[in-house]
């Protein structure tokens, strides 16, 4: 065990470890926070071992600390992510992310006769079921199951 | 007297699920004014828009008596293929346009959710007069006076909704409006065109009663108070031998009415095929055309509504 922590995590001073990423969903994360556009040093690992989920991936980004918004784009493809924020190479805060109650610009409507997908435009959803992800197009009001979602 | 609506999130008028019981009750009080007084020269100087990116002969011309009558001008299309969409102009853009000429754009368009978008980039008024098969909720309150005129209440209704129960707008949204108003539904439809089940869980949340029906029968015919048909369209079937099988079906005839209670009304949202056989026309309780005279006073009180403009 302490043998993979030393594999898996070199120390941060300052910053974000994304924890227990699905592996196949690690780079769709990168995008969707737009990891590729920061200008710290950034980690990622992939296809890690991780008891619980067999694979895993983790991103650790120095000197950036996400608002909750932001962070919980990322909930609809990776709902059991663990964040550490780090401070002076301390663990000082842990945190999950949920479900918000909106998703603005980032699922796609499956309704081809949508006006989201006929304008130039980003697409609102409403989250109506958070339990079993339901959302709802803000626009033409189609109502898309988890298992449909597409992300734009 | 000034009349203002309490919308979720704008002064547009864009969906009936935005409306909440009162709005619909102010609104259908003053569709019941512009009965009485049709002519009134409430739109004096005021330019209303009506952009028909979609043909709709019947709703345009409704909402243009409407400005006519509240002594308003129109400007307008009526086919996108002569307007600048059709070189690929967005609706943004468009809208934007347009909103530097009129005090409210009233537009039918063919894609879903077209309204509320153009709610959202103009500081104008958006009357939704129909977004794909999403909403059309200036027939929804013509309908719901309609209902009021007959029945001298919204409360307590016995609603029957017959034919093409899965994809008519018209149904779902009546559904909506009136679940303010303790109904009861009954629905008549071939396994195919069946209510979709979020209606039913929407019904199921909110308690209203509802029961399911294939079988168009007298059973059903007698108990209501109103029985709303509406089109089962060839086009709408995968199976051909299916339609085949149920397109005469959901016919109402003359006969079937025999010992429908006094107060029954039939409403369509027009236009009809076959599915109410012209004997029906000459009996009382065949409302159909008045129904759609209605749709003149309902568009007045939206406009007037929006526009902040009371009886």
């Amino acid at each position: 065990m302490e043998h993979k922590k030393e594999l898996q995590v070199a120390a941060l001073e300052n910053g974000t470890v994304i924890d227990h990423i699905p592996s196949e969903q690690v780079f769709k994360v990168v995008s969707i926070l737009e990891i590729e556009k920061l200008r710290t040093p950034v980690t990622i690992g992939y296809s890690l071992d991780s008891k619980k989920m067999g694979k895993k991936g983790i991103i650790k980004i120095a000197d950036k600390f996400f608002e909750e918004h932001e962070i919980n784009r990322i909930s609809l493809i990776a709902p059991s992510v663990k964040l550490n924020i780090i401070r002076d190479y301390e663990v000082k805060e842990k945190k999950w992310v949920a479900l918000p109650d909106e998703l603005a610009g980032l699922v796609k409507c499956n309704n081809p006769k949508c006006i989201t997908n006929n304008e130039p435009m980003k697409t609102r959803f409403k989250v109506i079921d958070k339990e079993s992800v339901i959302l709802k197009c803000h626009y033409c009001e189609t109502k898309i199951k988890k298992e449909e979602i597409v992300l734009v | 007297m000034i009349y203002t609506i309490n919308y979720m999130d704008s002064k547009s008028f864009v969906s009936i699920a935005d409306c909440s019981k009162d709005d619909i009750l102010q609104l259908i009080r003053t569709a019941g004014q512009f009965e009485q007084h049709p002519n009134q020269k409430l739109l004096e100087g005021k330019v209303c828009a009506t952009l028909f990116f979609e043909p709709s002969t019947r709703t345009r011309l409704s909402f243009e008596t409407a400005i006519n009558r509240l002594g308003g001008r129109v400007i307008g299309f009526s086919d996108a293929a002569t307007t600048s969409s059709s070189k690929g102009e967005t609706l943004k853009d468009t809208i934007k346009m347009v909103s530097n000429y009129a005090d409210v754009i009233i537009m039918r368009h063919h894609l879903e959710g077209a309204a509320r978008y153009a709610s959202e980039i103009t500081d104008i008024p958006i009357v939704n007069a129909g977004d794909g098969a999403n909403q059309h909720p200036s027939q929804t309150l013509l309908d719901i006076y309609s209902i009021y005129k007959t029945q001298g209440t919204l409360e307590n209704l016995t609603i029957t909704m017959v034919g093409d129960l899965k994809y008519g707008r018209t149904v779902h949204s009546l559904l909506t409006g009136m679940s303010h108003f303790n109904p009861t539904f009954c629905f008549v439809a071939p396994e195919e065109l069946r209510l979709p089940d979020i209606y039913k869980q929407f019904m199921d949340k909110n308690g209203i009663r509802y029961s399911e029906h294939t079988e168009f029968s007298q059973d059903v015919i007698n108990q209501s108070d109103i029985l709303y048909m509406t089109r089962v369209q060839r086009e709408r079937f995968t199976d051909l031998i299916e339609y085949e099988k149920v397109k005469n079906v959901y016919v109402l005839n003359n006969q079937m009415l025999e010992n429908s209670k006094d107060n029954l009304r039939i409403l369509h949202p027009l236009p009809r095929v076959n599915e109410i056989a012209q004997d029906v026309d000459d009996n009382p309780k065949a409302y159909y055309f008045e129904q759609a005279k209605n749709g003149v006073f309902a568009r007045q009180a939206i406009i007037s509504t929006v526009l902040n403009y009371g009886t």
